[in-house]
């Protein structure tokens, strides 16, 4: 493991955690406070952590994927979709209805790998073209059809934006609260406090899905014959062909797995965080995604660490704005929302210049294989 | 000799790439336990046979028998099935696996879904003390020195229970003593009963360690013969199809005054590693200065850094008196360097660009190539036609992109533009890497030209032979340093090898 990496990440996380709690401590306990930045952080960087996965997946079979943007901006928007047409044109219950949204997202991520597989395996088309050739199609796409279904004259919902069935709820799988209730006792602090600790772990299925999707990935990668099998195929695919491995079955199968994550990420706009789609709603997380994925080093624990450097910058914002009124006037530039919001993208760049250590990508990554 | 004998048998193979006939006809057979080598130059279809029988690539027309039995060969997985194994010419390694994971893959023992590390490593260190082969099954591959990779491909091979193993150029990386324990190898293996088909186009080789020889020609099979019924000679006549001088003709010749000197330099590489560790030596005008040492031991990093493509870290450089320590390419190429890079297709030429074109790549900024920042056409065609009769490039017009022609064609056209020149000095480095026998000997002249006109000319060779055949005196770099200089007089084949293998760098310290 690399530990300065790991250092790195642990020190941005310590380093806005205690922005906000400096800043919050007038107005609510530092407990409360950080394990409220603890839930939005796991939350929101669950996209970032199956974007961050995808490429995972792909680029350690030696294709480059940037087209993970678009993979999930379509999945979001099918996702959703499928799931109104379930419960509104189907007539399925809720449920069944926003299940069968999060499986229409997954395969239209799967199918949008396949797209890219083909350009970039069958093809031999540049890889970064194919990639930016996604992202303008799921931008494309999902705009049309947006405005044909559900806007405009003689769209099929006539100019009604139905109500979707609603979104997945929050699990609450760790009882911490009903363990710690009998020691507590009748002490409220100690109750309210182990009611915060219980936050951090009520998380939403994807949510939750996405951690466990984090270490199964990294066992499979490095002590599965898949996982070896994939690995070569992205070093040295020659290799790989010479002792009799499919790399074409290997690379096409990879990319769909990795659209599969996108999709899967797609899913948690539109049906885990809000029952809605608006045009371009993924807002370069994507890219962000992969900016994890290298500061990762290509390792599905790094990325995920990285995504939530990423979760946790986005998660300063959020609690920001609860605490606006009491931002002391030394820092009042930490006001104006947009730079709070610039955190993510400021980090990428830096984490990107290598500063904090190189990254190696796998050798044939972006590599068509030729016989 | 009776017919069961054969485990290998190659019938009427013709196979046909766009534009070659890269084997013709070809029959070919291997006896159980023999070293059968394969002798032939760059291009005469050794290594097309090879990936047909390996299953890489598929033949128009011919059979393939296996054992007596006729086998349909569709992938490396049939001829790993069938007790086939080929160790490439160019590693077939992960470098950022270990030994165990590079040679289960494909073949891997799983344990309850997971990769069993320690079955494989048994069975590994079983097969290496079996065939004195001494690798360690959890050493990450990309550190070990190549002649350690190549045993761990012989391993993949006896993995997978090889009965045929094919070699190919398996000696190109090595130093003298490491071929010598490869050979050693080879013998250890056929004498439990592995038959080996052995390719190469080294000739000393071949007459030491092969049971029976056959020799390709331009795809087509010219003769099997046996060492002791033949000679070098004989072996190179039937290779080229014409006579052959072995040696490079070369005059004595009094060298004088220093041109490049090198005082304490240091280079890293892109990794920022320290590839060329204070290295000192000069060239004086009228020698060749041969730099031999097995690849990768700073080789690349000093010619870069000689010729302006990388900045050193430390030292001095100076041409004929002037300090060029760090300047740009051109800065040095106006002061007199002629290059000839090692990697000619990425380095040496822009392969979409014309023969004309690239003839023209060091000049094309000034008169008369350009006048007042317009390329004047006209000179560029009347310099290349000019060159191109001189230095007996065979293209069919000026015209033609220079990613058309043959290697050896390419790298005259480097040889053109770079000889032709004013030039004080010369820097060839692996100038007949992958060449045809007669391109050799035709760049082989050209340098002994220059030297022989008063230029000085430093030869940076992985291939011995060559370095001794055309040197003055001999510089050894091993681990980025130079371990010994000596007059080519002065030394021996042995004496560079082991200076090569790091021998001397342990006695100094």
């Amino acid at each position: 493991m690399d530990w300065r990496r790991f250092g790195f990440i642990a020190l941005i996380i310590i380093v806005l955690f205690s922005v906000v709690v400096f800043i919050g401590q007038v107005k609510q306990p530092p407990l409360l406070i950080i394990t409220s930045m603890l839930a939005t952080t796991i939350a929101v960087a669950t996209p970032l952590t199956l974007g961050a996965l995808s490429g995972v997946f792909c680029e350690r079979a030696g294709v480059v994927n940037i087209g993970i943007e678009g993979m999930m901006l379509t999945s979001a928007f099918f996702g959703w979709l499928g799931a109104i047409y379930s419960y509104h044109i189907f007539g399925f219950g809720n449920w069944t209805s926003i299940i069968l949204g999060v499986v229409f997202a997954v395969i239209t991520g799967a199918l949008m790998a396949l797209l890219h597989a083909a350009l970039s395996v069958t093809f031999k088309v540049d890889q970064i073209i194919g990639g930016t050739v996604i992202n303008i199609l799921a931008v494309g796409l999902t705009g049309f059809l947006n405005r044909q279904l559900f806007f405009g004259q003689g769209s099929v919902f006539g100019g009604n934006v139905p109500g979707s069935p609603g979104v997945l709820q929050t699990l609450h799988i760790i009882p911490l609260t009903e363990l710690f209730a009998p020691i507590c006792g009748a002490s409220e602090i100690c109750l309210r406090n182990i009611q915060a600790i219980n936050r951090v772990f009520d998380q939403k299925p994807i949510a939750l899905a996405a951690i466990l999707l984090v270490f199964i990935s990294h066992y499979i990668l490095f002590n599965t014959r898949w996982g070896l099998r994939t690995r070569a195929v992205g070093e040295h695919p020659k290799a790989a062909d010479t002792v009799g491995i499919n790399v074409t079955k290997m690379r096409y199968a990879n990319v769909i797995i990795g659209g599969m994550f996108a999709g899967l990420a797609g899913a948690y706009f539109t049906i885990e965080s809000v029952p809605s789609f608006e045009p371009l709603l993924t807002n370069g997380r994507g890219f962000i995604s992969l900016a994890a994925m290298i500061f990762g080093n290509w390792t599905p624990i790094g990325a995920w660490a990285a995504a939530l450097v990423f979760g946790s910058s986005q998660a300063m914002l959020i609690n920001m704005q609860i605490f606006r009124d009491v931002i002391p006037p030394q820092l009042a530039f930490l006001q104006e929302s947009y730079i709070v919001g610039l955190t993510p993208y400021i980090l990428t760049m830096f984490i990107l210049t290598g500063i904090i250590g190189r990254t190696t990508p796998p050798a044939a990554d972006g590599v068509p294989y030729e016989k | 000799m009776s017919e069961n004998n054969i485990v290998l048998e190659a019938k009427g193979i013709t196979k046909q790439f766009p534009g070659v006939l890269a084997s013709d006809n070809v029959n070919f057979d291997l006896r159980k336990g023999e070293i059968h080598a394969l002798l032939g130059e760059n291009g005469a279809g050794k290594s097309t046979l090879m990936n047909l029988i390996y299953g890489l690539h598929r033949p128009d027309k011919g059979e393939i028998i296996v054992n007596g039995k006729t086998a349909a060969i569709h992938s490396p997985n049939d001829s790993i099935a069938l007790g086939i194994g080929m160790v490439h010419q160019h590693f077939m390694l992960i470098p950022v696996f270990t030994v165990a994971e590079n040679v289960m893959l494909g073949d891997e023992t799983v344990k309850r879904g997971s990769l069993d590390r320690n079955a494989v490593a048994a069975k590994i260190n079983e097969i290496s003390k079996q065939y004195g082969l001494d690798v360690d099954p959890n050493a990450m591959v990309g550190p070990l020195p190549v002649g350690i990779q190549q045993r761990v491909e012989i391993v993949k091979t006896l993995y997978r229970n090889a009965e045929i193993v094919i070699l190919d150029e398996p000696t190109a990386v090595l130093t003298p003593q490491e071929a010598e324990d490869l050979f050693r190898i080879m013998h250890d293996l056929t004498a439990r009963g592995v038959s080996i088909i052995f390719i190469t186009h080294k000739l000393k080789e071949v007459l030491a360690v092969a049971d029976r020889i056959t020799v390709m020609r331009a795809g087509r099979v010219i003769n099997t013969v046996l060492p002791s019924e033949t000679d070098s000679a004989q072996l190179a006549n039937m290779m080229v199809g014409r006579q052959v001088i072995l040696t490079v003709n070369k005059k004595d010749h009094v060298a004088e005054g220093e041109v490049l000197k090198v005082e304490g330099l240091s280079v890293r590489d892109q990794r920022d590693l320290e590839t060329v560790h204070n290295v000192s030596f000069s060239v004086l005008g009228g020698e060749v200065l041969g730099i031999a040492g097995v690849q990768g031991n700073g080789q690349t990093e000093l010619s870069e850094a000689l010729t302006g493509l990388r900045r050193p870290t430390g030292g001095k450089v100076t041409i004929d008196g002037r300090d060029l320590t760090g300047k740009p390419p051109r800065i040095i190429t106006q002061a007199g360097l002629a290059h000839i890079p090692e990697d000619r297709q990425r380095h040496g030429l822009v392969l979409s660009y014309s023969v004309a074109d690239n003839m023209a790549l060091c000049d094309y900024y000034h008169s008369p190539f350009s006048q007042r920042g317009v390329i004047q056409p006209k000179a560029l065609d009347e310099n290349s036609r000019k060159l191109i009769k001189a230095f007996d490039v065979r293209t069919p017009s000026p015209f033609v992109n220079a990613g058309k022609l043959s290697g050896g064609n390419q790298q005259k056209v480097i040889v053109a533009r770079e000889l032709s020149r004013n030039v004080k000095l010369v820097i060839a480095n692996q100038p007949t890497r992958g060449l045809d026998v007669g391109s050799i000997e035709y760049i082989h002249g050209e340098i002994i030209k220059m030297r022989d006109r008063g230029v000085a000319v430093l030869l940076i060779s992985a291939e011995l032979d060559e370095i001794m055949a055309l040197s003055d005196r001999i510089a050894v770099m091993y681990q980025g340093q130079i371990v010994a200089v000596v007059e080519t007089k002065k030394t021996t084949r042995e004496q560079l090898g082991l200076w090569m293998a790091g021998a001397h760098v342990e006695t100094t310290q």
